[in-house]
């Protein structure tokens, strides 16, 4: 199972193997995985105590309250996971309560980019085969989960489902090269080229 | 990359490629950004880890910071009274002095939402690609610029590199055609495209509106069209310039100023999209078949016409949160709260069209109503034009400019299942600040005749009334 640091890290993801927790709905917004005032700080630190803490408090079947699925590793989820707010402390707070992977039907495009930003690896397959594995862990809960990045396989207690990454992202992923920060900085001189090119930085 | 031998471009393919430095190992492109703003909630944690690095900020001068989300709205008197408010103030404040980036303290005569001051700055302008940690970033693409909402550390990617990894977006054209009629506003027409369109329909697109609606509205319209393309999905979407925008821009602080304004109104009108450009997908709405909107589920799609009655799933858990049932109307929902405010709604025009609705009424006895300008810039129009007063002698309470309500980061927030009417962008559960809280969107006018009424009410019943007193 890949580890990597919550902030800026680095290195290979191949595989991510645990629990999986299966989150059912569609459109669940970042302001549900991490409600607006805890981001009321000036770092991270201890966003795992608050992953969904409303739709925890207002359901107690809610999946994360079930402790069947402790230490997961996994998340299932359905379709536009993440939209809403660009907050980053909603995947920071996923992946500080040791979440690796994710697995659904779509995802809204910033909290995909921040949580690629984690090394935590968004892998999109259609709906009866998210639905199946839901239904697998749910029967399941306490069984492993494996989230292989090369092949895009799935697997689950008796269930196993084909889900992809884009090509570019899952090659970032298994040569390490998922953290662009070291490659936005090394080639400055092309940068300032591009810029001293466009009029409204020469000021016209 | 986008291969440049293709004759017509969109505006998105045009400042992609003015744009675009290399292709990443990756796969992605290294997009330089022309215009970077930074606020107190998204950019602490990306100044950690430029320490931990030991980067620089690449370009400060291309750096703009202010505090918003969190800043009271009933005194701004430093230091706050919420501790955690302070701190995060003072972070901003240390960091931007540290990297020497400008700065707009919360006492500064030019203080107020990032997406809002920029425009007022003139530092948005066309042809540009701009970045924020906020998902309204995409607002600024009233003025045909390309902006991304981004996370924390991406934030952290941009003020060390001046850059953003990213994917480039298929561009789905949305036309609006014809005249909109009285009480029906820019936000209906969101509303309804978002209605329409999905709150899922725009992942992976630029929305670029257009039309013969959408080129008669004014900067201020078309920024809240603009602002709620997230809303759709839609991580970016835009306007094309013309001479509503160079007007807008002529005279601005930070805008090109004498020989160099009209060299930037050449360069400005050539990064429009050409008459034949190709888009991925097209969509077209006549204006005429708008009316005033109201949502009434937990995501922005979830609208009706205020005539109109809820339909949907009986098992959809809006429902069930919001109170509703299947064949409500959304029209006599009794509010406890009417907020006229956000980055979507807090302009000088949708003050004074609120305002014309409110005079010569009182707000209902049970309501609280509050109006938070978008920046103390618009407070100040607003009081030269008599506004504040209006509103204040209706039993509105009249405050300081700020995020406030729209996400409750501040003290402003429902309190148990309120109801609030609300010209802001997300009727998300909690949004407002109270886990049970339920917000209704609607238009600025529409939020002041609810207030005025006390339950939810067609704007255009006082718009009569008005008339006929006039």
């Amino acid at each position: 199972m890949s580890r990597g640091s919550s902030t800026a890290g680095s290195g290979a993801v191949t595989q991510v193997e645990g629990r999986a927790i299966p989150l059912r709905g569609d459109d669940i917004d970042t302001d549900r995985i991490m409600p607006a005032r805890f981001l009321k700080a000036v770092s991270f630190e201890g966003l795992e105590r608050h992953v969904f803490e409303d739709d925890r408090a207002s359901n107690p079947s809610h999946p994360f309250n079930d402790g069947r699925y402790a230490g997961a590793a996994l998340l299932v989820v359905n379709k536009n996971f993440g939209c809403g707010s660009s907050r980053e402390h909603a995947p920071q707070g996923l992946h500080r309560f040791g979440i690796r992977a994710i697995v659904g039907e779509s995802f809204s495009e910033i909290f995909q980019g921040n949580a690629v930003m984690l090394g935590m690896p968004c892998f999109v397959a259609d709906h009866a085969s998210i639905d199946a594995l839901q239904g697998a862990i749910e029967r399941h809960p306490s069984a492993s989960v494996t989230a292989d990045v090369a092949s895009g396989r799935v697997r689950a207690d008796g269930v196993e489902i084909h889900a992809s990454l884009p090509p570019a992202v899952r090659d970032a992923f298994l040569t390490g090269q998922w953290n662009p920060t070291v490659m936005l900085l090394d080639r400055f001189d092309e940068v300032r080229a591009v810029a001293e090119r466009l009029p409204y930085v020469s000021g016209f | 990359m986008y291969s440049s031998w293709v004759v017509s471009h969109t505006l998105f393919h045009k400042v992609w490629n003015a744009h675009a430095v290399r292709a990443l190992p990756s796969g992605q492109t290294q997009l330089f950004v022309g215009l970077h703003l930074i606020h107190e909630v998204t950019s602490p944690q990306a100044f950690d880890m430029l320490r931990q690095h030991h980067w620089r900020v690449a370009c400060p001068d291309r750096t703009f910071a202010t505090v918003d989300h969190i800043v009271p709205t009933r005194s701004q008197t430093r230091p706050f009274l919420d501790v955690m408010a302070e701190e995060m103030t003072v972070a901003l404040e240390r960091n931007c002095k540290e990297f020497g980036i400008p700065y707009w303290p919360p006492d500064n005569e030019n203080q107020g939402i990032v997406h809002v001051i920029g425009p007022e700055l003139g530092l948005t302008q066309p042809g540009m690609t701009i970045a924020c940690g906020d998902s309204h970033t995409s607002t600024h693409g009233a003025f045909g610029a390309i902006a991304f909402g981004i996370g924390t550390s991406q934030v952290r990617d941009v003020l060390a590199s001046q850059c953003l990894a990213l994917d480039p977006l298929k561009v789905r054209r949305i036309d609006v055609n014809g005249t909109l009629k009285p009480g029906v506003y820019a936000k209906d027409v969101i509303l309804t495209i978002i209605r329409q369109l999905g709150v899922q329909g725009g992942v992976g697109h630029a929305y670029e509106y257009g039309g013969s609606t959408i080129d008669r509205m004014s900067i201020e319209e078309r920024l809240t069209i603009c602002n709620m393309s997230i809303e759709g999905g839609a991580r970016v979407g835009y306007v094309n310039p013309d001479q509503t925008t160079f007007d807008f821009l002529r005279g601005r602080r930070f805008a090109p100023q004498g020989a160099a304004f009209d060299r930037a109104c050449a360069w400005w009108r050539s990064m429009a999209s050409d008459a034949n450009a190709s888009y991925d997908d097209r969509v077209t709405f006549d204006a005429a078949a708008i009316e005033p909107t109201v949502t009434w589920g937990i995501n922005p799609g979830q609208s009706v016409r205020v005539s109109e009655r809820i339909e949907g799933d009986p098992h959809d858990e809006a429902f069930a949160f919001m109170g509703f049932h299947p064949g409500d109307h959304v029209a006599g929902t009794k509010i406890d709260v009417a907020f006229i405010g956000s980055c979507t709604n807090s302009r000088l025009s949708d003050l004074e069209e609120a305002a014309r609705i409110v005079r010569g009424h009182r707000v209902a006895p049970h309501v609280k109503a509050l109006v938070v300008p978008g920046s103390r810039t618009i407070s100040r129009e607003a009081q030269a034009r008599g506004l504040d007063q209006i509103f204040i002698d209706a039993g509105f309470e009249w405050r300081g400019a700020g995020c406030s309500m729209c996400l409750a980061m501040n003290p402003d927030r429902l309190e148990g299942r309120q109801v609030c009417a609300s010209s802001s962008n997300r009727n998300f559960k909690g949004r407002q600040g109270s886990p049970t809280g339920r917000t209704l969107l609607m238009s600025p006018a529409m939020v002041a005749a609810a207030a005025i009424a006390g339950e939810v009410v067609d704007v255009r019943t006082l718009l009569g009334k008005e008339e006929v007193m006039a």
